[in-house]
């Protein structure tokens, strides 16, 4: 297990290095944005005197470099600045908005990740049958419709038609937890739909891949019935593909979420980063980037792990 | 391991016919075979690739490959009709009363679960046995397959044993219900000779013992004889004879049986080096080292090639040999020593070699199949060297390539735009041939050419190469594990065991003793015609003291 370790180590290293890369780009590309930030800021109260003051307020006076290097030595601490538009703490802005939008990919994720896995099985096991068919269908038509429309269908049928359902994903305090979920129901049920189709034909696809293996063939030869060859022989085999495929749609389901979040008006981070973007609230709009490409970093790498965990050549040297 | 008495039936086979799905249509593939197996009897069914033999061996299971089909005929197996028993019924049988021993126990073996925990699902999902009664029973059977550490060793993954060891293990699972037949699919096929002995005594023991009926597939005769109490040949789906094991190797009565049995017939005159003082080897491999990352692989490797010699390489796989050939064609470049070609020293890596020193040595692969692109025309593979080594385009490069195809015997016209896949394996290999000579070398490796052919194929090549060496003065190196193939076309011997070269001269006194111990053990683990002989060799050698076992034993 020790040499494990030492990859996740050397992984987490790597990881620190592009985030490092990231957080460069990240900066920059905000700094070459047309238009000054004080003069954004300020919008049409701006003089020559406040528009002074506020560069000096902001250290736009200072050289990029010198900024960036201030940026980072915040960032590291979780110190991402203060909001040009309320004046807060960007750290504090952003960390109730960012565990609404960890609750919602949770949610999505625990409903879509062992459905499309126990989907994956059984559709690989009845291949090319009326079953595999319609499964196939049905999910690619939810993969290919952009998450909006998809959203406002749900809003449409079961909201406004039926009202099982509330339309608007808002959320207070006091709410108790299965009132949470009730009520967040929606644009979570929007997310499972769009990423199913993905690891429920990745794993079918893997599952199949290995199925002329000649192990399969002898796990066939020794009477082993049907799904269990599936379960028990093929599926441990194919873990790495549908790890690395888990992987990346978890990160999906937290980064790319913008759009549900706006339809369904959730107080989430990729709301927050739209309204950023729109106010040029440039520190905002740079802590957000940075998480954003954070969650990817570890997520692959912790399917990486993962995938190095399932097999046991890597688990088990020789 | 006498036939037993004729009312004591286990397998009837009749007439049985097997389709096959290509090219959208069913092709008959076995054409009405029969077959009758008492209970503990061994049946050999020998016959080359495409012979049926696999097919016929599933069908007796009751079990079609994807694409195939039992198309007619009937199959009795202890008075149960399979043809016509449902699915989940014959699933029943399969593990418990018949089971199978793969080809590829590495492959057959899934990497993701321990050894013993594929060894008991059998006999715990039929309710034989409980779980820890299975794993007793287990290292039990380890035990008399005669497997290092039996009460531990069940408890590794697949890829922490080795092949041979590996095939044991598959036997042993195969015997974990006490089947009344199994079906051995070319189980030691993949194995070294030495290897191979151990495994042919291992399964030969416990079939013995538990007077367990065995349909023994394979293309060996040798293997074949050692095993089985009747041999059935088999001849594109065709039986072509079938009689009792001393009959059929004493007087074999139809052509193509005699041809079997007549391969490896084709030998040439030994060549000597040359006498003259002075002459310079085309190649010269002086004291090289090499290693894969940390692993050090070759150790103080040194040999000579002559023009127009044969120097064949022999030794069991994991022996350095064709790290050597990656060696001299700089693809590895070796950490020690040096590589001479006429006398000049050439630079370690083919990245420094001037395209001239890279087309004096040439290669030609094992498996046809993969060294060849399946998407590119014949004219193109064997165009591309010559067009990239000798500067030919257009019409003299069209000519140069009905040369090439004239020179490994296949007609231009009929071959030039072909793709590699509606080739058979042996005009694969043709094709790889023309490739290598397209360059026009002085120097070719063959790694292994002739192990993937069957032996009137593989004959044929030996036969091309040897006139092309005549014809071309080329200098062949010849890596092989079989010695059957260096008897006829080598030389001059290097055996090499472990990275290192054991003893190397020219063949008539490699042949002959007295022998370094290694060039002995493996030369006396080449199966004979004899059906005693392993027999035999087990009494000389002691049961301990074959293939691995005596390999440790001679390491000290």
């Amino acid at each position: 297990m020790g040499d494990i370790l030492s990859l996740v180590a050397k992984r987490l290293g790597y990881g620190v290095i592009t985030l490092l890369v990231i957080s460069i780009l990240i900066f920059f590309a905000v700094e070459l944005l047309p238009g000054d930030i004080a003069e954004a800021v300020l919008g049409q109260s701006a003089t020559p005197e406040t528009l002074a003051a506020m560069r000096e307020q902001l250290g736009l006076n200072q050289p990029a470099v010198v900024r960036y290097l201030q940026w980072l030595a915040g960032a590291v601490q979780f110190d991402f600045g203060v909001s040009l538009i309320t004046g807060d703490p960007v750290s504090s802005a952003i960390s109730q908005r960012f565990a609404n939008t960890l609750f919602l990919a949770a949610y999505a994720a625990v409903i879509a990740v062992p459905i499309s896995i126990v989907l994956g099985v059984i559709v690989a096991l009845l291949r090319n049958t009326i079953f595999d068919r319609v499964a196939n269908v049905l999910t690619l038509t939810s993969i290919s419709s952009p998450e909006f429309f998809l959203g406002y269908i749900l809003i449409l049928y079961l909201a406004v038609k039926t009202s099982m359902f509330p339309a608007i994903a808002s959320l207070r305090g006091d709410m108790d937890f299965i009132d949470l979920l009730y009520r967040t129901f929606l644009p979570a049920l929007t997310l499972v739909l769009v990423v199913t189709a993905h690891m429920m034909r990745m794993t079918r696809a893997a599952i199949i891949n290995l199925l002329a293996s000649p192990y399969i063939e002898m796990a066939r030869l020794k009477g082993t019935p049907p799904w269990k060859v599936i379960v028990r022989h093929a599926l441990p085999n194919a873990w790495a593909p549908i790890i690395n495929v888990v992987a990346l749609n978890l990160a999906y389901l937290i980064t790319g979420v913008v759009l549900v979040e706006v339809v369904f008006v959730y107080p989430g981070i990729g709301q927050l980063l739209v309204d950023a973007v729109s106010k040029r609230d440039f520190p905002v709009v740079q802590a957000c980037c940075l998480i954003f490409a954070a969650t990817f970093i570890l997520l692959n790498l912790a399917a990486d792990v993962g995938a190095i965990l399932t097999n046991p050549r890597l688990r088990h040297p020789k | 391991m006498a036939i037993k008495k004729k009312d004591d039936v286990l397998l009837k086979i009749k007439d049985l016919r097997i389709e096959g799905y290509s090219d959208e249509k069913w092709i008959e593939i076995v054409h009405g075979v029969d077959l009758t197996l008492h209970r503990g009897e061994v049946l050999g069914l020998i016959g080359e690739s495409g012979a049926g033999k696999s097919t016929i061996g599933l069908a007796a299971m009751g079990f079609a490959r994807d694409g195939c089909r039992i198309s007619g005929g009937s199959i009795e197996f202890d008075g149960m009709e399979l043809t016509t028993t449902p699915e989940s019924a014959l699933r029943a049988l399969r593990g418990s009363r018949i089971a199978y021993v793969a080809q590829s126990a590495a492959a057959s073996f899934n990497p993701a679960h321990k050894i013993i925990d594929q060894h008991t699902e059998a006999p715990v999902h039929y309710r034989i046995q409980k779980r820890v009664e299975a794993q007793e029973d287990a290292m039990q059977l380890y035990e008399r397959l005669r497997l290092p550490n039996p009460e531990e060793i069940g408890f590794r993954y697949p890829h922490q044993v080795s092949g041979g060891q590996l095939q044991r293990a598959m036997t042993a699972m195969a015997m974990a219900c006490r089947p009344d037949l199994i079906i051995f699919d070319e189980p030691t096929t993949a194995l070294d000779v030495t290897t191979q002995i151990e495994v042919l005594a291992a399964i030969r023991d416990i079939v013995d013992q538990f007077n367990t009926a065995a349909i023994y597939i394979t293309h060996d005769l040798a293997v074949v004889a050692q095993m089985a109490d009747t041999i059935k040949v088999l001849l594109k789906g065709n039986e072509v004879e079938e009689a009792p094991t001393e009959k059929m190797l004493n007087s074999p009565k139809e052509d193509y049986t005699k041809s079997l049995w007549a391969v490896r017939s084709f030998t040439r005159k030994q060549k000597n080096r040359p006498k003259t003082k002075g002459a310079v080897p085309v190649v010269s491999v002086q004291d090289i080292d090499a290693a894969y990352g940390d692993v050090k692989v070759l150790k103080d490797v040194s040999f000579d090639i002559y023009a127009g010699m044969t120097v064949a390489v022999v030794g069991e796989s994991g022996s350095g040999k064709s790290t050597t050939a990656r060696c001299i064609t700089g693809l590895l470049p070796p950490t020690k020593g040096k590589i001479l070609f006429n006398g000049e020293e050439l630079p370690a890596s083919y990245r420094d070699r001037t395209k001239d020193q890279l087309r004096q040595a040439q290669m030609i692969y094992q498996m046809a199949d993969t060294a060849l692109n399946p998407k590119v025309k014949i004219s193109e593979i064997i165009g591309r060297p010559a067009q990239f080594y000798s500067g030919l385009s257009g019409g003299e490069l069209k000519s140069r390539v009905d040369e090439l195809l004239d020179l490994i015997e296949l007609e231009p016209s009929k071959y030039y735009n072909r793709y590699p896949p509606e080739l058979s394996g042996g005009q694969k290999q043709r094709i790889g041939i023309a490739r290598a000579l397209a360059a026009e070398p002085t120097f070719i490796i063959c790694d292994e050419v002739t192990s993937a052919l069957d032996q009137l194929v593989a004959e044929g090549i030996l036969k091309l190469l040897d006139r092309l060496q005549r014809e071309l003065n080329l200098s062949y190196m010849f890596i092989t594990h079989d010695l059957a193939t260096v008897r006829s076309i080598a030389d001059e011997v290097v055996v090499m065991r472990q990275g290192e070269v054991v003893e190397q001269g020219p063949k008539d006194k490699m042949f002959k003793p007295p022998h370094h111990p290694y060039t002995d053990l493996l030369l006396s683990s080449v199966p004979e015609m004899d059906p005693n002989w392993l027999t035999t060799l087990l009494e000389e050698r002691g049961v301990d003291n074959v293939g691995e076992a005596s390999d440790a034993s001679n390491k000290g």
